[in-house]
């Protein structure tokens, strides 16, 4: 059932995500199952043939290297991009969470009198449910990310952070602008591109502020970089008069020549292309002798759970991500649940690492979990966040697991349960005291007959695995007569 | 930083086999094999009686505290500077790469680094230290294999077991669709979250089916279970067996003289 901007209202309050009911009804839907395996599979071939022709590992240790200087001097960059953007002209807000962010967007609009938003694609604001706060007060919102906009029109959430509609087939895409918008119902992707086209086209003319995201913040220059690739930004960010760009604070980076590894990762690792068709570098308002452009621009750099993250040095890591997606690509969870499975705006394996530190521990008790360690996503990371470590580490955090290392993530220890605890002890006795191992074992291969033929969720998919006549040790024990100890 | 290169010694007299408590339980067979094929490279195998298991159920559940107190049992079965070698690639990428950062600070923390920095996964071990060859002695088979996610990406040992494959000259090794994804087991994930790993296993399954053979090996005795297990309860009519049995089998006349 695809998740809807209603049922995303729980994030940030107190009901826990839903993990398991969406998971029944995903893996239930075979269209949905469908959609994300073709889609997902013609990302991991365009991803691998765009990275052909590079040493891909020295390119993710330089994309790793610059993310982590940048965030080694993260505070004192934040400050050099705040002084430049404002020597630029730029105006820049600090919101310490979503709620703060919304509010300094709507001042910024009730300031303009603004009454319509046309929005390019952003995720940081998918966070903080903006335009739900922009709606509740009166304005009109619009995405004009395509993806975007076939998700604002069917009332859902983005189901994947680069590809907002990748759940959708050109079928349901038709049927949906069609009752929404009266195009003719044609399951041909580029006519209905072209009608969304022309119907953007006009709202940007109308639009009195364009929100956009950023990809990279340069500190050094006080440039916002947008990537995109269907001009959307560039209009988002230059036909209405006032341009705001929201950021999380972990997006900047020194200098511009930290922009360029960066770019090369990001776009090849996301779509695989080398290049998107439109690279957006804004460092200012319209000059007086220049034609076009927004007369004001602002700047919104949104922490929402950023710095607390950063405080600890292995959960920093997490603050490495470009969004590109790639470890959703490859991930064989994603792939077969889909984005909305998850119930929060980052799905996937960065999802299930930086949404347990936003939201806490309590409030994600799925996620840590849902995961086969398969390390597809680490493999794939433009960056080199240590994915499947950072699982374990809040697999640990959940249950409070380590007395040598302190729990720090929200809500940890919630999932420690007395029955669990006392089975990892039994477990732990067993495989500590030899003998009793040895004896255990050896009675469990005797009386094999008795062993369960139902264990649970293995035995939904799988017949029960078969006890040996006789275990490896006895095997041992008994040719060791051939050789010496 | 990228995976450090794998610098192999050079071939011992003398290996520890650390079994695995899967192989102990559920295939001794792939273990004997491993024991069988090392022996006929002249390297005598010690296996302590000792061991359990190396940790790796309750260190992916979160539970380091009784992870290291059973990996801590291990550390002391293996005192001579022989490399220990282990029949399924997620048990040795425990030892090797979990185990240092498990016992980081602890006063064991050097001896598992030592320990770690011995540890081989045993196909990989037989062909870049022994450079073991094989003659084949069985009739034409065409199989494929399913290699664990472990020794792909954590062990990076993902070529041992084509190496080994394509020295029998009668087996024929296809290649399943989607062959670097994951079998769906990752230990206490296919219970935890069984619908999507049932949906991962039966994809593989599926894929494996697709290569028309009707036999495929595995280096990992999780993903073994795993993708027997739904072969047998969908009556596919596939069978799977540890690539250690398999290679036992197949060059077993093949004695050093």
């Amino acid at each position: 059932m695809p998740q809807t901007r209603e049922d995303t209202s729980q994030q940030g309050h107190n009901s826990a995500i839903n993990f398991q009911p969406q998971v029944t009804s995903a893996l239930a839907n075979s269209q949905l199952r469908g959609n994300f395996d073709k889609a997902m599979t013609g990302l991991m071939h365009k991803r691998s043939s765009a990275f052909a022709d590079w040493d891909l590992d020295a390119l993710r240790d330089l994309g790793q290297a610059v993310r982590q200087r940048a965030l080694r001097q993260l505070p004192d960059l934040l400050e050099q991009l705040e002084s430049q953007c404002q020597a630029n002209g730029i105006q820049v807000h600090w919101a310490r969470d979503g709620d703060e962010a919304c509010r300094v967007i709507t001042e910024i609009c009730q300031q303009r009198q603004a009454k319509t938003v046309i929005k390019g694609k952003s995720m940081v604001t998918e966070e903080m449910e903006l335009n739900a706060h922009l709606e509740q007060r009166g304005y009109s919102v619009l995405e004009s990310d395509l993806g975007e906009y076939i998700v604002q029109m069917a009332k859902e959430t983005p189901s994947h952070i680069i590809m907002p509609a990748i759940h959708k087939n050109t079928a349901e895409i038709a049927e949906l602008m069609h009752s929404m918008t009266g195009v003719e119902r044609r399951e041909d992707a580029h006519y209905l591109t072209d009608q969304a086209r022309q119907q953007l086209r006009k709202k940007f003319m109308q639009a009195d502020v364009g929100i956009s995201g950023v990809n990279f913040a340069v500190a050094d220059s006080g440039t916002l970089c947008l990537v995109e690739n269907e001009g959307n930004g560039r209009l988002t960010t230059t036909t209405p008069p006032c341009h705001i760009a929201v950021t999380g604070i972990e997006k900047v980076v020194p200098s511009l020549t930290d922009v360029a590894p960066l770019l090369s990762l990001l776009t090849r690792s996301a779509t695989g292309q080398s290049i998107t068709t439109y690279v957006n570098m804004i460092s200012r308002p319209r000059q007086p002798d220049e034609k076009d452009g927004p007369e004001a621009v602002h700047l919104v750099l949104v922490d929402n759970g950023r710095s607390n993250i950063y405080q600890d040095d292995e959960l920093a890591q997490t603050l490495q991500c470009i969004r590109c997606g790639a470890c959703m690509n490859h991930c064989p969870v994603y792939t077969r649940i889909g984005g909305h499975a998850y119930g929060t705006t980052y799905p996937g394996p960065i999802g299930q690492v930086l949404m347990p530190q936003m939201l806490g521990l309590d409030q994600t008790p799925d996620f840590a979990s849902a995961s086969s360690l398969c390390g597809s996503c680490g493999e794939v990371c433009p960056v080199r966040i240590p994915l499947p470590s950072l699982l374990l580490r809040l697999r640990r955090e959940a249950v409070d697991g380590d007395k040598t290392r302190p729990s720090t993530v929200p809500g940890h220890g919630s999932k420690r349960s007395g029955l669990e605890s006392l089975i990892w002890t039994l477990w732990r006795v067993v495989h500590r005291h030899p003998t009793l191992y040895r004896l255990s074992t050896r009675l469990a291969s005797q009386f094999r007959a008795l062993s369960p033929k139902r264990l649970g969720g293995w035995t939904r998919y799988r017949s029960a695995p078969k006890l040996a006549k006789t275990t490896l040790h006895s095997a041992m024990h008994a040719r060791s007569g051939r050789q010496p100890s | 930083m990228s995976q450090p290169v794998l610098l192999y010694p050079s071939k011992p007299d003398k290996v520890y086999l650390f079994g695995t408590c899967l192989v102990d339980l559920f295939y001794p067979e792939a273990g004997l094999a491993g024991v069988d094929l090392l022996e006929r490279e002249g390297i005598e195998v010690i296996y302590p009686q000792d061991q359990t298991c190396c940790g790796q159920p309750a260190y992916t559940s979160g539970r380091n505290d009784e992870a290291r107190a059973v990996a801590q049992a291990q550390l002391n079965l293996f005192p001579g500077d022989w490399p220990v070698v282990v029949p399924s690639g997620s048990c040795a990428g425990m030892m090797r790469h979990h185990y240092p950062k498990l016992f980081e600070g602890t006063e064991d923390a050097e001896k598992a680094r030592k320990l770690a920095a011995r540890v081989w996964d045993l196909a990989d071990f037989l062909v870049n230290v022994c450079q073991i060859k094989l003659t084949d002695t069985g009739e034409p088979v065409t199989i494929a294999l399913h290699t664990s996610c472990s020794s792909r990406r954590e062990m990076g040992v993902a070529d041992s077991g084509p190496a080994l494959l394509r020295q029998l000259n009668n087996v024929t090794l296809v290649e399943p669709a989607k062959v670097t994804e994951c079998c769906g087991f990752g230990g206490s994930f296919a219970v935890r979250h069984a619908d999507i790993s049932g949906a991962m296993a039966n994809d593989k399954v599926a894929a494996l089916a697709q290569t028309g053979c009707d036999r495929f090996l595995s280096t990992d005795c999780g993903c073994l279970m795993n993708l027997t297990g739904v072969a047998e309860k969908q009556k596919t009519g596939l069978s799977g067996e540890h690539l250690l049995s398999f290679l036992w089998q197949r060059s077993q006349s093949n004695r050093e003289v």
